[in-house]
């Protein structure tokens, strides 16, 4: 289990843990409803904490459409733009169950801000095959965008400036569920 | 005639303070000098000895002339406080004739800083089979009393003891590089150990060297000849030489600056600066070595000054040359290892640096002299507290090959006099 | 992590388990369609070999080009003394046009460092004389590790000519530093000089006995011994060599069930593996080719893809 950095909470509360389960929901539903039912879909969480908001939405989906939908993870460092400025550190897991050709790919990402990551996630799927879709669902998008880069679904839109810091904490991976800027 | 020169209140080798005056070559006067002189040294402080002599040099010419030459050579000799330097055979080509041998000797005549004294090969071409033409080497203006293989061993013990016997006729004597190739071939690079087991580097071990000495000391007992042993290098070999002498043989030995204080522990970083046959040794043999210095055992100091162009070091180190500067740095060193650290006296340094290895090469008429009055004036004077980091690149010779660059020693020749004419003043070339 | 990768001691055990993560994902790629990752995108890498070597060369080729970069094979051999050249000029030239990353092996121990002091360009040692060979330790310890688990505890046993073996002097740092217990099992002119204080300041142990270490090893490594030591006096035939090191039936099944055998490969049939075990060796002896490749590649990208930290 690769092992991440906790996010320590600062900053005032934008969402909260209801806040959240809310927001997942009504995501799984918008993504069953994009592609009319849950055949051909294959849900991949970018590390880390895209990860764990992939497998609640799997587990959403399976509730209310009562199908298993493929669920992965993929690790985009290989495909960073800021490679050379940066330390070199171990790559995650890229795991793709059952591989993308023909699939409806969701990345899942939990905040959208330059779109960079996007981009490498893309140039990732495209070494690993050729996806028939490829949709985006964040938690949140806080705007900024450097790139041409859209989400299709989205949590919360959160403007902010770019001093601010987004911090977004789950369970999984921080022990609760919350949302704060600071 | 040359110009007279004044020595004030230098300190002699016996420790006494005495003026000196140095006229047509010679020493006129000693004590407290009033005479007038047309130049004057105030040696106040300072340490005068007898001009050192090197019983093992590499100078290059014929052959390698980017390397080294006879005069960039005795350019290092002199700065170095030397005055006579013994010249190895194996130029190229090798010093195994009359005619080569005198041609060694008028280059070093014309350099005319040092008196170069050529050494010729104890087989032709140093190819360990058939002996040169000794009898001729030693006839010839060159007038060559001692021969070497050095860089080769001997290793053939009836060819060693023909040449043990054949220089008897004429006072010679063998320098033989200790090394039973069988033990330690031409890759050998390293001292056998624990560092040559990690670093796998090909082993140079000490017995290798120690079995020739010991076969060398009894083939000059049975032949009733002198041996001479270069660069000792193990105490192992001090251990056969002490015994040997005790004995009675006429065995003779030489130590290198090197040997007494670098290790092999040098070698982790694979440094080719520190590449030298016999290889650096551990601890244990360093110490060994100066004590044989100091008891005796060893009777000289030789530099084995062995300069080699950049590009012969600059090789992967078992493919880089052996070899090491060592004339403008033998007389700091031994006043650093030697004298600082209480095991040999200044009249000590004058009998290994001096007057031993004049003997040993048969030039004791002229090098290695007392200082006293109607002697040759080759003189060396020394500032035996001067401390300064060496820097390689202000060395005169060709090469920059230096192990002790960066090193702070004690000791500084400063002013050097071959046959009553400075060579060197102030610490330079005059 | 370091600049250089020269030794072992470049390394840490951190360092190693990183490696070995990576290496587990590189080793991914090769069973996808496109085989590249782009993370040496635009890096020239040249690997510059001294000695003769097809499988290592392409090993660290393909992981140069698996992970994009423009690899460029140079083959320097014939000692430079030959020509006036230098070792340092040959260098120097080479890596003039401005290249990002050297591999280089050579017949000289050292050689690797050496070069490291003399230009500005991280250097992968790929064998230096008989001193080290870092990427095939690593591979070694990655094989062993997928099938044992962690190796703390684990006692691996090494066989053969230790003196002459840089997969030898490599492995015993990697696996002490990973926790493993190692022997070496050698006939004693084949012992490097000086192992008895090396192997105890280092802390493995020795043994001429192979029959008494076999049973208890959880892995045990051949090496390979060349027919030539013989005319060096090392030992006195093959046959005799075979009897007494060798990797015969009946050690095999000295074996605990199971006990993964590395051999750096090739093998020679009658000395260090005798004829009738080879066959049974071919299915029990660990493939590494292809996690060769994973290791290098992870190797390359972390030396070469990211900001230097130091």
């Amino acid at each position: 289990m690769p092992t991440h950095a906790q996010t320590p909470a600062e900053g005032r509360v934008v969402l909260d843990a209801g806040d959240i389960s809310r927001a997942l929901i009504r995501i799984s539903h918008e993504i069953l409803e994009r592609n009319k039912g849950a055949e051909d879909l294959l849900l991949l969480g970018l590390h880390t904490r895209g990860v764990p908001l992939a497998r609640r939405l799997a587990a959403n989906i399976a509730q209310v459409e009562g199908a298993t939908v493929a669920t992965g993870e993929l690790d985009v460092t290989m495909y960073r733009d800021d490679l050379r400025s940066n330390p070199t550190r171990a790559p995650h897991r890229t795991q793709v169950p059952g591989g993308v050709d023909g699939k409806t790919v969701v990345l899942v990402d939990d905040v959208l801000y330059s779109g960079r990551t996007i981009r490498a996630a893309l140039d990732a799927l495209s070494d690993l095959g050729r996806p028939a879709v490829v949709r985006l669902a964040v938690l949140v998008d806080r705007g900024h965008r450097e790139l041409p880069i859209r989400a299709d679904h989205v949590g919360k839109n959160l403007p902010t400036a770019r001093s601010e810091r987004v911090s977004l904490r789950l369970v999984e991976t921080d022990g609760e569920d919350e949302v704060r800027i600071a | 005639m040359t110009a007279s020169i004044l020595i004030k209140a230098a300190t002699l080798p016996d420790g006494t303070t005495s003026d000196v005056l140095v006229r047509d070559g010679a020493i006129a006067e000693l004590g407290t000098v009033t005479a007038k002189a047309e130049r004057t040294i105030d040696a106040d402080g300072l340490r005068l000895l007898p001009g050192l002599v090197d019983l093992h040099t590499h100078l290059r010419e014929p052959g390698r002339e980017d390397a080294e030459t006879v005069l960039t050579g005795s350019r290092a000799a002199a700065v170095g406080g030397y005055t006579a330097v013994l010249a190895m055979a194996n130029t190229n080509p090798v010093t195994d004739t009359a005619e080569a041998a005198e041609r060694v000797y008028d280059l070093g005549r014309a350099a005319g800083l040092v008196d170069v004294q050529p050494v010729g090969a104890v087989t032709k071409g140093l190819a360990g089979e058939e002996l040169a033409e000794l009898g001729l080497m030693a006839r010839s203006r060159a007038r060559v009393r001692v021969f070497s293989d050095d860089g080769k061993c001997v290793h053939d013990a009836r060819v060693m003891r023909r040449a043990l016997e054949y220089v008897k006729a004429f006072g010679g004597v063998v320098s033989q590089h200790s090394q039973d190739p069988s033990l330690a071939g031409p890759t050998a690079c390293c001292h056998e150990g624990e560092l040559s087991g990690r670093l796998g580097l090909p082993g140079w071990p000490g017995v290798a060297e120690e079995v020739v000495v010991a076969r060398d000391v009894m083939l000059a007992r049975h032949t009733g000849s002198r041996v001479h042993v270069a660069h000792v290098s193990t105490a192992g070999s001090v251990e056969v030489i002490r015994w040997a002498k005790a004995q009675g043989i006429d065995v003779t030995a030489e130590v290198t600056p090197h040997h007494l204080l670098l290790t092999t522990d040098l070698l982790a970083g694979y440094d080719p600066t520190f590449k030298v046959n016999p290889p650096l040794r551990p601890e244990e043999d360093v110490r060994a070595l100066r004590e044989a210095l100091a008891d005796g055992t060893i009777d000289a100091v030789a530099t084995d000054h062995a300069p080699h162009a950049r590009h012969d070091k600059e090789h992967a180190f078992v493919d880089a040359a052996f070899g090491m500067l060592g004339l403008e740095t033998a007389l700091p060193v031994v006043t650093t290892v030697m004298v600082e650290d209480g095991l040999l006296d200044w009249a000590g340094v004058a009998r290994v640096m001096s007057a031993n290895p004049a003997r040993i090469a048969g030039l004791d008429a002229v090098h290695g002299r007392p200082i006293a009055v109607g002697e040759p004036a080759n003189l060396t004077l020394v500032d035996p507290a001067a401390k300064a980091v060496v820097d390689r690149d202000a060395s005169v010779s060709l090469s920059r090959n230096n192990p002790w660059h960066d090193r702070l020693l004690t000791g500084r020749v400063v002013a050097t006099l071959l046959r009553g004419t400075p060579t060197v003043l102030e610490g330079a070339l005059a | 992590m370091t600049r250089h990768l020269l030794t072992i001691d470049d390394l840490t055990a951190d360092d190693i388990g990183q490696i070995f993560t990576t290496a587990a994902e590189m080793h991914d790629v090769q069973n996808r369609q496109v085989k590249k990752l782009p993370a040496l995108r635009g890096r020239t890498v040249i690997n510059l070999f001294f000695e003769d070597s097809t499988r290592t060369r392409s090993s660290f080729e393909i992981a140069g080009k698996w992970l994009s970069a423009d690899v460029i094979n140079l083959s320097a051999k014939g000692s430079s003394a030959s020509k006036g050249e230098s070792l340092r000029d040959t260098v120097l030239t080479v890596t003039a046009m401005g290249i990002d990353g050297l591999v280089v092996r050579h017949a000289a121990s050292g050689a690797a460092e050496q070069i490291s002091r003399w230009i500005d360009v991280p250097v992968i040692n790929a064998g230096d004389g008989t001193h080290e060979h870092p990427t095939q330790a690593l591979l070694d310890g990655y094989t062993l590790t997928r099938r044992l688990g962690s190796l703390e505890g684990r006692h691996v046993a090494i066989v053969g000519d230790l003196t002459h073996s840089r997969v030898f002097r490599s492995n015993v740092k990697s696996l002490t530093k990973l926790g493993a217990q190692v022997t070496a099992v050698a006939p004693p002119t084949l012992m490097p000089a000086g192992v008895g204080a090396w192997s105890k300041a280092a802390g493995f142990a020795t043994a001429y006995d192979l029959d008494e270490v076999l049973p208890q090893a959880d892995a045990v490594m051949m090496l390979r011994v060349q027919r030539e030591r013989m005319s060096g006096g090392f030992f006195p035939t093959p046959r005799e060599y075979t009897v007494g090191y060798g990797l015969t039936r009946d050690r095999l099944a000295l074996l605990k069930p199971g006990t993964p055998i590395l051999h750096p490969g090739p093998m020679n049939r009658g000395l260090e593996i005798s004829a009738d075990a080879a066959d049974a060796l071919d299915s029990v002896v660990l493939d590494q080719v292809s996690a060769g490749v994973a290791v290098r590649m992870s190797v390359l990208y972390h030396l070469l893809a990211g900001e230097e930290t130091q």
